[in-house]
């Protein structure tokens, strides 16, 4: 029974919450396990603290929030310092290179990061850095199959923007592919 | 009656639970939707609007939550299937018109999100306080047919069984969901319309001029009469009889009251819906409903592992409250355990059933989250101890 | 003994009462006090539905709480009594799914205006299809005679027993600026005017409205030390101005001043349904059904 519990924090307007429905969509619509996403958010819409959390499991998830991160997606600063204490021994960070300092959190912890902003204004629309960060953790963390996420993103997102989206999608998966097997390779 | 094809999105979505009652609503045939903004319901508000236009619903937004109750209780009446959907102080405004819907025998559905309490409380996160407002919120003697689904899948199909009992017992029932359901998305499997089965209103074939809104005040459902057809018929929220005039003394305050009682005890074996797990050879069985009833799971996995014998029962249907079950597992088991997000409340009709037969525990929770599963564990091992 | 039966059984020339085809005869007699305006507006609705020649099991009757509550109980017509001051929104679900019927809401000044008042204004901003009559006597009568939203400055009540010092209610300007179509004032006095309107108003598509100022002998008059009902109609038929087309702002109620009334607005303007099939149709195209109601399924 294998459970997986991911958190995905940042500011309202980053699309938290739609990559938090993407990779909880990918997992049970398009990968046969079950997920279950829950969200909080302040009161405002955008620019206040926004948090999703996607629980994957192989069996029913009984338990509906996470109780220790094994993913901590960071793309705020904010959200990062909230979370950044309720990790798994063995989790994984996964964060914006270029808006969260990230520390050091123990032997277990690897740290992953990507200027998946600065990648998303390259392809045109800053918008799609949520995109980006889900391409990104497919490849890091191996979670899902890619085929289900990139499935999950082209079924997600607003009709008419399917192409830049997977296009962010492959940008975030190849850029985590290579630090992977970088990774490996200087290991 | 199979749902209408157009009706039904058939097939496998990622959907919260609010957008999930909503189509349990859409697939159960309902046409009429009028509701105030209020958090966290509103996205059943927003899908039906959406989704109304092309399949011939109407959906209003009115300008508070009595209009909204009553509005729902005029769309039945001139023939639609209505239903309306709120939150914790919408609830409070219901409850006037929710009682004048008990009284005039009128099917409808109403969706309480709930959130923590009282007064404006906690908008954003769960709660499981209304449960005794349904129970005993509008004024007098009634009883009422409540349900709670604990995930985004049974939002959608316990919707439509609503619409299936308001129908068949010609009155209002309520969902009580909360936000923890109402705003989880999971996989939600919508099947094709010839596998959702659904109650069909029942008309009076009695002529124009000889039909009565009612037929006895004996606990039985009376079919319907149509507007429009030349009936005339007259109905009020006074006390009245079964012409649907008003009565003003004790035996006709007597006869209506016990028919509304009725209607519901008379069915309650039909009504009540309960998912019990491992209650043979017993020693402690623990009740929940809603979310509760799945935060519970792996707490009682855990009491098993150890070897205690825990027994579940999760309720689908809180009110009618299965108070014979309860009264027959008191003299069975050693103790009883709810598991409710609020500080007691379907708890007191449990510990009154089980009248001291059997130890009663509450796992109590002021809301705001769901329960610690370890809570109930410790719960569990010392009520077996 | 014999002679008795074929007494009773001699032919008796069976005469019908000229509304036993709209009253509830079998709930007659009424609960009103005698020269209560209520009943004499009831009549001016049946000379409107007769005069219409509308098929009347497609006319609803809704009431909310108090004296003009009980209007709905004593018509022959689908009539719903509901609860205090919901009967407009009621009224708006049943013409929903019956925009085939004629919905008229028949009801007093404190149910509509006060406890229903945010009801009343939204209906007519919407201008759903239905006719609201409303009789204002000043006072909440079946209670006892309590102020009112209605109720003259100086006027006398169960709870203004010094005199009221609120500002009252101007109906028609309140019908008027929430967005109704047509809006007219009589008092009870004006029997066969008021049943014109009536008619007039229930022909108009859209939200109509019809104030009745009507005396509450029991309790207005009395409080009021103004006499009978009689003495108000008296005081009605000096005092009544009749000024089509007034502007509503001019059109305030004193105490026991001049009572200006008439037809103050007829204008035309999409109702709700016609509002909602225009703005569907309009994202949808073809694909949009327009919608007309019916029972059952649609």
């Amino acid at each position: 029974m294998a459970v997986t519990e991911i958190r995905i924090t940042g500011f309202g307007g980053q699309g938290v919450i739609l990559s938090g429905y993407i990779i909880g969509k990918a997992a049970s619509i398009f990968n046969e396990q079950h997920a279950t996403l829950t969200q909080s958010f302040g009161p405002e819409a955008r620019g206040s603290a926004c948090s999703a959390q996607v629980i994957v499991s192989d069996d029913r998830v009984l338990y509906p929030y996470v109780t220790k991160a094994d993913i901590l997606v960071a793309m705020s600063k904010d959200g990062y310092m909230t979370h950044k204490n309720n990790l798994a021994k063995d989790g994984i960070v996964v964060y914006e290179k270029d808006l969260v300092p990230v520390e050091e959190h123990g032997a277990g912890v690897k740290n992953y990061g990507i200027p998946a902003t600065r990648f998303a204004e390259e392809l045109g629309r800053k918008i799609v850095l949520n995109i980006v960060m889900v391409g990104f953790l497919g490849a890091v963390s191996g979670l899902l199959p890619e085929k289900a996420l990139r499935k999950a993103v082209e079924t997600s997102v607003p009709s008419g923007t399917e192409e830049l989206n997977l296009q962010a999608f492959d940008k975030g998966y190849q850029y985590g592919k290579q630090l992977v097997e970088t990774a490996e390779v200087t290991a | 009656m199979k749902a209408d094809p157009q009706n039904v999105l058939v097939g496998a979505h990622y959907l919260d639970g609010n957008h999930a009652c909503g189509e349990g609503g859409i697939a159960a045939g309902c046409k009429f939707f009028a509701g105030y903004p209020i958090t966290p319901s509103t996205e059943i508000a927003e899908r039906v609007s959406r989704r109304f236009p092309l399949i011939g619903g109407v959906f209003v937004q009115m300008e508070d939550e009595l209009a909204s109750m009553n509005a729902i209780l005029g769309a039945s009446w001139g023939g639609k299937k209505s239903m309306t959907c709120t939150s914790g102080p919408g609830f409070s405004l219901m409850m006037e018109n929710f009682g004048l819907g008990l009284m005039l025998e009128t099917p409808c559905v109403l969706v309480n999100v709930q959130r923590g309490g009282p007064s404006t409380g906690l908008p954003t996160l769960p709660g499981q306080a209304d449960m005794m407002q349904a129970r005993w919120g509008s004024h007098g003697d009634y009883e009422v047919i409540a349900l709670a689904p604990d995930s985004p899948q049974e939002s959608f199909e316990l919707t439509i069984h609503a619409f299936n009992l308001s129908e068949k017992y010609r009155m209002p029932v309520l969902i009580m969901t909360d936000e923890c359901v109402g705003h989880m998305t999971e996989k939600v499997v919508i099947p094709p319309p010839e596998e959702i089965e659904l109650v069909e209103r029942k008309y009076s074939d009695v002529p124009p001029g000889e039909a009565w809104p009612y037929m006895e005040f004996d606990g039985e459902v009376s079919p319907m009469l149509p507007v429009g057809e030349g009936h005339k018929f007259h109905i009020t929220g006074l006390t009245h009889d079964i012409r649907g005039y008003p009565v003003i003394n004790s035996e006709a305050q007597h006869l209506n009251t016990r028919h509304l009682i009725d209607k519901v005890k008379k069915h309650a074996d039909d009504i009540i819906w309960l998912e019990e797990k491992d209650i043979d050879g017993a020693d402690v069985v623990v009740m929940a409903y809603g979310i509760s009833s799945r935060v519970m799971q792996p707490a009682i996995a855990k009491a098993k592992k150890e070897g205690i014998k825990v027994g579940q029962i999760k309720m689908v249907t809180v009110w009618p409250f299965p108070e014979k079950r309860v009264k027959e597992l008191a003299e069975k088991v050693k103790a009883m355990i709810m598991v409710e997000m609020n500080w007691g409340q379907v708890y007191l009709e449990m510990e009154r059933c089980i009248a001291g037969k059997c130890e009663a525990h509450l796992i109590g929770h002021g809301g705001g989250t769901v329960h610690n599963p370890e809570d109930i564990y410790n719960t569990i091992k010392e009520a077996v101890k | 003994m014999s002679k008795k039966v074929a007494l009773n059984k001699a032919p008796v020339e069976e005469k019908q009462h000229p509304m036993e085809k709209i009253l509830r005869m079998d709930r007659i007699p009424h609960i009103w006090c005698s020269t209560c305006g209520i009943g004499t507006t009831v009549t001016a609705l049946a000379m409107a539905l007769d005069q219409l020649g509308l098929d009347l099991n497609k006319v609803a009757i809704l009431s909310g709480i108090g004296c003009t509550g009980r209007v709905a109980g004593y018509l022959k017509l689908d009539s719903f009594h509901t609860t205090h001051g919901r009967s407009i929104p009621f009224a708006f679900g049943l013409h929903i799914a019956r925009p085939d019927m004629k919905v008229i809401v028949f009801s007093g000044d404190g149910d509509l205006i006060s406890i229903g008042g945010n009801h009343f204004i939204h209906t007519a901003r919407r201008n759903a299809d239905m006719t609201v009559i409303c009789v204002n006597n000043f006072i909440y009568a079946m209670t006892g005679g309590q102020v009112a939203p209605t109720t003259p400055t100086t006027a006398r009540s169960a709870t203004s027993p010094y005199g009221c010092y609120e500002h009252p209610f101007n109906l028609p300007l309140l019908a008027a600026s929430s967005g109704a179509v047509y809006v007219a004032r009589w008092t009870a006095l004006h029997i066969r005017r008021l049943a014109n309107s009536i008619k007039e108003a229930i022909a108009k598509p859209g939200f109509s409205f019809v104030e009745v100022v009507a005396p509450c002998s029991t309790l207005y008059a009395r409080l009021n030390k103004l006499g009978t009902g009689l003495d108000l109609m008296k005081f009605y038929h000096d005092n009544s101005v009749i000024k089509h087309g007034a502007d509503p702002k001019e059109i305030d109620i004193d105490y026991q001043s001049q009572i200006i009334v008439g037809k103050f607005v007829d204008i035309d303007k999409p109702p709700y349904i016609e509002c909602f099939n225009a703005g569907n149709k309009r994202v949808f195209g073809d694909k949009f059904k327009p919608y007309g109601g019916g029972n059952g399924s649609n």
